[in-house]
């Protein structure tokens, strides 16, 4: 009986369908379980579903790399989900025009904070100077601020770490501070969860409405954008002193 | 419209990812069509509702990299959360500023 089960488990652990499937069942089972707790901040589907799928990799001793190259169809499908988000962007088109101003100065207050916190939080706290820079990008969406770290002498795998925990931090605390500070329009949630969490911001930020994921979408590639010019330019200002 | 995207990069060097050039590249074509086909408004609404699900397998890649940070795992930590929270203030805080500021209120 051991021994079938084994064989059985050798010949599915070898099939993307079966990973397809594990990933799946495991975030239906994570988002069944956040709805049941009506919201409750920490049981984020993703954050479930993340620790549960490391979890069972470790658990069976598989590689994380058997696990990726299973499940490269839903990575691939990051890239027509990115294109997907013009049709909500187009929604927004005319309220964007008005906000402009306000959107850009937002996000350039966000965008210095997420960089300068990340850095100054590490160095208070004894960080080397390699973590302070893979650190420093990490509000950034993962492709750019990869870049941005190995440019300014980073650790690209440490950035990636940063990045995920910074997405999935960024989605958790949203709702609760910026309810607390009283702040409930879609647009500027919306907006400071793309700024801050990146895509995982943008996916929390749809769970709850489309204003709040447009604006989130675009705060999101703005920021990218910023973090890539503002990175360099506050390190060599650091320099100066 | 991501296929371009990508062919676009490629060829011009642009810095970057060829999915947002394909984004942009959708959202000219929505501009020049004047609005958005109805089957891809609810393509589009029912796949951007389970984003999560996508970012599932890149996110566990993190186990890779836990060894690395066994030296520095708390500093890192914190300065991950607690300016991920700086962040999400100064961004909403600001923008909410900004926006009462010209009395254009989006609510």
């Amino acid at each position: 009986m051991t021994g079938e089960l084994a064989a059985l488990w050798a010949a599915l652990a070898d099939t993307p369908i079966f990973w397809l499937s594990f990933t799946l069942v495991v975030y239906m089972g994570a988002a069944l379980l956040y709805q049941r707790s009506a919201g409750f901040p920490l049981l984020l589907p993703m954050l479930t579903a993340v620790v549960v799928v490391v979890g069972f990799l470790y658990a069976t001793g598989t590689p994380y790399t058997v696990y990726a190259e299973h499940t490269w169809f839903l990575q691939f499908l990051i890239g027509p989900a990115t294109v997907a988000l013009a049709v909500p962007l187009y929604g927004q088109l005319p309220r964007l025009r008005r906000m402009m101003a306000p959107v850009l100065v937002a996000l350039l207050a966000g965008s210095v904070t997420a960089i300068a916190s990340a850095i100054g939080i590490a160095w208070a706290m004894g960080a080397s100077l390699q973590t302070q820079m893979s650190l420093a990008p990490k509000s950034a969406t993962m492709p750019i601020a990869m870049e941005v770290a190995a440019l300014n002498g980073g650790l690209p795998s440490l950035t990636t770490v940063a990045v995920a925990i910074t997405g999935i931090a960024g989605a958790i605390m949203a709702t609760g501070l910026l309810s607390l500070l009283r702040i409930r329009d879609p647009a500027v949630t919306g907006f400071s969860l793309g700024v801050t969490a990146h895509a995982i911001g943008v996916a929390r930020a749809f769970q709850a409405n489309e204003t709040a994921g447009a604006l989130a979408a675009l705060g999101m590639g703005l920021n990218g954008i910023a973090t890539a010019v503002l990175v360099p330019l506050l390190i060599s200002l650091v320099a100066l002193f | 419209m991501q296929i371009l995207g990508v062919a676009i990069a490629r060829l011009t060097g642009v810095p970057l990812p060829g999915p947002l050039i394909g984004m942009l590249l959708l959202l000219a074509a929505l501009l020049l069509l004047g609005r958005v086909p109805q089957g891809m408004r609810d393509t589009c609404h029912h796949a951007l509702k389970h984003l999560m699900l996508l970012f599932i397998p890149p996110t566990a890649g993190i186990m890779l990299y836990l060894g690395p940070l066994e030296r520095e795992w708390i500093p890192f930590l914190v300065a991950c959360i607690v300016a991920a929270a700086l962040t999400l203030v100064v961004t909403g805080l600001t923008l909410r500023w900004m926006l009462r500021r010209d009395g254009k209120t989006t609510s």
